[in-house]
């Protein structure tokens, strides 16, 4: 067991009232271990009383990379939300916490 | 084959100002591209225009413009800028005087204006893309609509001797796509260049945050250096050709790792990234190392451009009303709580209206809400935070005040008060059909 951060970074960026976060292998020997595990599922069921909407997961396998896209995650929009990080710019910390299993250390 | 290094001078409107010097000194450019307009920013500029009708354009542009024209004119550098925000016109003027006090008149300035789309929108009651609904049920709130223009009228003024082009809103790729498609004469209608230069303009558009800024993260991405963080340069072949790199010496990094992150920023369907010049496709994107600080980065595609713009529409949307104040020390989670029942009891039995509420302790829940943070060990301080959606100023402030009584009516040693009151101008879009925005370019004299 290990976390996603291991393997895995992450950047969030916003429109509107949707969140996008992309995944990006470190070592694409462990991209096969993201497109298992880091699953649209997994991923809304991670950010349980954020994201009201569907996540969408993108696949890049040229980059070793993930991208979601999470609908109804920034409280109504970047431009009304009542959260102090309204663009949900730190949201990639959080889903860098995601449980991994069987994975070899980070490069 | 003929190259152009065009560098990344802002990412936003209130970015470092000495990095776009540092690249017009020492980055061998000949374009320097400020991108300085955010979402909302043109709405509230519409706002201040309103107040003085020769305002209303980037709060910063004189200081920016101040700063690197001197070392753009002895290097022949051409800027290209959304600092016009609601009054391209207007920023042009500004600029033009800059140039005249700097001894700099023979510089040629074109504003592009036409983006401002208001009155064709109002005529046409066009749907709102994030909710239900049209444009029409904002009323007399409506304050602004602004179509992303692209990159066509900038490489026109570019085509007739702009130095400096300043425009309003338009696609933040587009503002790098201009100065390719005016080098090479890239044809309006060959997708598949279109679509690699637009992956230049979106890696380029946020300046820092390819060269190591928004990316550090001890132990697992560091990044040196950061207070001297140099910004990107792109350099484009006229067969799309792209290396990212920076000024030798500056601070940060370019790494696959920085590009890779900053490829996928705000962006959905690789497959389909829509532009005002093309459909780009960044889904077959290789980036690879080819020396330390550069990084080449081929294999963007497109697909041709469709009938609509998307249009920034601005307008008053509510009040937000917001109270902090902290706990320390033993305890400190326990009272915090306890404050958050307090304050949400007496915004009850006082009747503050509020359509929408956040109650949170910032150092537990604040930014990921109570589920995400449930497993977080007990901090030594915590600051709780509220804030409530209004429909008036009087009833946000309200909210601030119930949070400041803490001071003496709540539990033990909180201390920092802090609230605030604010009108909230938000964003939607919609889609306008493109032969409705009307571009064109003026020449402002020095």
């Amino acid at each position: 067991m290990t976390k996603l951060r291991e393997i895995a970074h992450s950047r969030t960026g916003d429109k509107g009232n949707t969140s996008n976060i992309s995944v990006i292998a470190y070592d694409e020997r462990h991209y096969p271990l993201l497109l298992a595990q880091v699953t649209s599922a997994r991923v809304r069921a991670h950010f349980a009383g954020v994201v009201e909407g569907e996540v969408v997961r993108y696949e890049l396998p040229n980059i070793s990379a993930l991208n979601f896209v999470m609908t109804g995650a920034l409280g109504g929009g970047v431009t009304r939300s009542l959260a102090s990080d309204a663009h949900g710019k730190s949201l990639s910390s959080a889903l860098l916490d995601l449980e991994i299993e069987d994975s070899s250390e980070r490069s | 084959m003929r190259t152009i290094r065009i560098g990344s001078g802002a990412g936003y409107s209130g970015d470092r100002i000495e990095p776009a010097v540092e690249l017009a000194e020492k980055g061998d450019i000949q374009y320097l591209v400020f991108e300085c307009l955010g979402e909302r920013t043109v709405a509230l500029a519409q706002q201040a225009r309103m107040k003085d009708p020769d305002g209303g354009f980037d709060p910063l542009l004189e200081e920016r413009i101040r700063a690197v024209l001197p070392v753009c004119a002895a290097n022949g550098i051409k800027i290209v800028t959304n600092m016009g925000a609601a009054n391209p016109l207007g920023a042009a003027r500004k600029t033009a005087e800059v140039a005249k006090l700097l001894g700099l008149s023979q510089l040629k300035i074109a504003a592009v204006i036409g983006d401002d789309v208001l009155d064709a929108c109002k005529d046409g009651d066009f749907g709102i893309m994030e909710f239900d609904g049209t444009i029409k049920q904002f009323g007399n709130r409506l304050l602004s609509a602004n179509a992303y223009l692209g990159a066509e009228p900038m490489a026109q003024a570019l085509g007739a001797g702009a130095d400096i082009v300043i425009t309003g809103r338009a696609s933040d790729p587009a503002l790098f796509l201009a100065p390719m498609i005016h080098a090479f004469g890239w044809a309006m209608d060959d997708w598949n260049l279109l679509g690699q230069g637009t992956v230049a303009g979106h890696l380029l558009e946020c300046a820092g945050q390819i060269t190591g800024g928004y990316f550090a993260d001890p132990g697992y991405k560091d990044i040196p250096d950061l207070a001297r963080l140099g910004f990107p340069i792109g350099e484009v072949g006229e067969d799309g050709s792209l290396v990212i790199t920076k000024v030798e010496g500056s601070g940060g990094a370019v790494t696959a790792r920085t590009c890779k992150e900053q490829l996928l920023y705000e962006v959905h369907d690789p497959t389909q990234y829509i532009q005002p010049d093309v459909v780009a496709d960044f889904s077959q994107v290789r980036v690879e190392e080819i020396a330390q600080d550069r990084v080449r980065v081929s294999g963007g595609r497109g697909t041709a451009r469709t009938n609509t713009l998307k249009v920034s529409v601005g307008y008053v949307d509510s009040f937000i009303g917001e109270g902090q104040i902290s706990y320390a020390g033993p305890g400190a989670l326990a009272r915090g709580r306890l404050a958050l029942e307090i304050v949400r009891e007496r915004l009850q039995l006082t009747g503050v209206a509020a359509s929408e509420w956040r109650f949170e302790l910032i150092g537990v829940d604040s930014l990921h809400g109570a589920q995400v943070s449930a497993h977080a060990n007990e901090p030594y301080e915590v600051r709780l935070r509220v804030a409530g959606r209004t429909e008036s100023l009087r009833e946000a402030i309200r909210i601030g005040n119930e949070v400041e009584t803490l001071y003496t009516n709540g539990p033990a040693a909180g201390g920092g008060a802090f609230k605030s009151a604010r009108d909230v101008v938000a964003v939607a879009s919609v889609l306008l059909p493109r032969e409705l925005a009307k571009p064109q370019i003026q020449f402002v004299g020095a």
